[in-house]
């Protein structure tokens, strides 16, 4: 283990995968609060575009696909809040066209799938310092603005009519939660890549929310499990690829990890409910 | 005494359809007014354009003399929106639920401060339920979930309570208790503006009756005893209610009868 450390690479890949496992749940955590866990996975697939046209034009992927991905959650948040259109047909419009105009731009660009596939499956082992800058800048300014605006945050979804009557901007907030996620789907494009980025997003608040009771609660277990999951993730993808002469990429084995987490909970969680049934 | 709540001539209509006929009320300041009349009458409807959560089409309404466009003061307005339950996506603790009623008084970042920890405990306190502060609000029963809301509305102390139909799908046992923390209110002097289908516990503390009935205030005074308010708007629920209206000029000539 302590022969893995040795490489740069690797710091670096750590570095970038202990950031996104800490964000990518504190937007998760609001996304499924308001029910919408599979906005990440519809934000992860316009990026794909984002990063065609990133590579089409030879500008930075990372930048292009942060772009396009907040103007794709806004798009969302103006669907929804109109209500012209159900929200989940509004994503799975934002799905097939983000993915499709991805896979055609990158085609375009000349380039071959397997650069594209680094940024649909992950490729942490390859970042650059420049990207572990990107990366941890992009994550601080998500983990702060979801913890620190909670209380705003956590209220305007539990419940927008009673926030609005409470005089709480809703609208913004709104905004705000859907411009996060965006950034947070490019932040972890590096790490478990953009098919796997709503795992990340949420299934350590699903698993986090077996065992407890409150949404700070919540919250903090959330952020503990995904950077768990992310660093041991990416350790298990190496040993295996180098002592195993496999070829893991870090992206699967951090979301199984994860998955194995929610696994290993879910039957306690259900126990807990069984326990607060019988006690009322 | 000062004015809480002033509506002259609201209109309102939801996709085409009229749902207020101008409706001209005020509501002062101490009273506790209970909106009635059977489902569709506009009662909540009317509590949604006050809190200005539905825009109108025609009229006015001002919230302490301020007209609604221009308030800004939404610390004095409390809420109680109808809702199934208290509970959402991600647990959250009875706590943590009526702590979001200090939103509207508390800074940006700033944690919360004695004067918001002491709301928030006498809030749980009132509608008895500070047993049950850490536990998960979706482990509650839907009235105590109820109650848990009102203690939402109650921890930012505001002036007046908008109420929707917190009694529906409610026991007898929880609208006892939901009686008990409303006459709280009522003894503090706060102005109650209560929507609801029955009054069933509360109706002692009722001091002003509203009836509607398809869009129009059918009856202002004193609250009519339950005998008298069912004989008043049954025939009426047999020959309307649960049919679309639509809004032709035969069927106002009609209603204006």
């Amino acid at each position: 283990m302590s022969d893995l450390l040795s490489h740069s690479f690797m710091i670096r890949a750590l570095i970038a995968a202990a950031v996104t496992g800490l964000a990518a749940p504190t937007i998760g955590t609001y996304l499924v609060q308001r029910r919408l866990a599979l906005l990440g996975d519809g934000l992860g697939h316009v990026a794909v575009t984002g990063v065609a046209i990133g590579l089409l034009t030879g500008t930075s992927p990372t930048w292009v696909a942060v772009a396009v991905a907040i103007v794709g959650a806004i798009a969302i948040e103006v669907i929804r809040e109109r209500g012209h259109t159900n929200g989940d047909v509004a994503l799975a419009l934002l799905f097939y066209g983000g993915l499709a105009g991805g896979v055609l731009i990158t085609g375009l660009a000349g380039q071959s799938a397997s650069t594209l596939q680094t940024y649909l499956f992950g490729s942490v082992t390859s970042v650059s310092v420049a990207d572990v800058l990107t990366t941890i800048v992009l994550a601080v300014v998500v983990v702060v603005m979801c913890v620190g605006l909670a209380p705003q945050l956590s209220a305007v979804a539990q419940d927008p009519e009673f926030a609005r009557v409470a005089g709480v901007p809703v609208r913004f907030y709104n905004v705000l939660v859907a411009v996060l996620a965006a950034v947070t789907v490019t932040v972890a494009m590096r790490t478990v890549g953009l098919l796997l980025v709503s795992a990340l997003m949420v299934v350590p608040v699903a698993t986090a929310q077996q065992l407890t009771r409150s949404f700070r609660g919540t919250l903090a277990l959330a952020m503990g499990l995904g950077l768990g999951a992310a660093i041991g993730g990416l350790l298990l993808a190496a040993y295996l690829s180098l002592d195993f002469d496999a070829n893991v990429a870090p992206g699967p084995s951090i979301v199984l990890l994860a998955l194995t987490g929610f696994a290993l909970t879910w039957p306690v969680g259900a126990w807990l409910r069984s326990r607060e049934v019988a006690h009322d | 005494m000062s004015q809480v709540l002033e509506l002259r001539d609201v209109r309102l209509s939801l996709a085409g359809r009229p749902v207020l006929h101008g409706i001209d009320l005020t509501i002062d300041a101490g009273e506790f007014v209970a909106l009635m009349g059977a489902n569709g009458s506009g009662k909540s409807t009317l509590v949604r354009a006050a809190t200005g959560l539905r825009p109108i089409s025609a009229g006015s309404i001002a919230l302490f003399g301020t007209p609604l466009a221009n308030f800004k003061e939404w610390r004095r307005i409390g809420f109680v929106p109808q809702r199934a339950g208290a509970a959402s996506g991600v647990p959250t603790s009875v706590r943590e639920v009526v702590t979001a009623g200090r939103l509207g008084r508390r800074r940006l970042l700033a944690p919360l401060s004695r004067a918001d920890k002491r709301a928030v405990a006498d809030a749980l306190e009132v509608v008895g339920l500070a047993d049950r502060a850490h536990d998960s609000v979706a482990t509650l029963s839907g009235g105590q979930q109820q109650r848990v809301l009102i203690a939402r509305a109650l921890a930012g102390e505001p002036e007046v309570f908008f109420l929707d139909e917190p009694t529906a799908g409610v026991d007898v046992v929880n609208q006892r208790a939901l009686a008990t923390s409303l006459g709280v209110l009522q003894e503090r002097g706060a102005t109650v503006v209560l929507v609801a289908h029955e009054l069933g516990p509360m109706a002692s503390l009722v001091d002003r009756a509203v009836v509607m009935a398809h869009g129009r205030v059918e009856y202002d005074g004193k609250p009519l005893d339950e005998a008298t308010l069912h004989s008043h708007h049954h025939p009426r629920l047999h020959r309307h209610d649960h049919t679309p209206h639509v809004g032709s000029p035969l069927d106002s000539l009609q209603e204006r009868r």
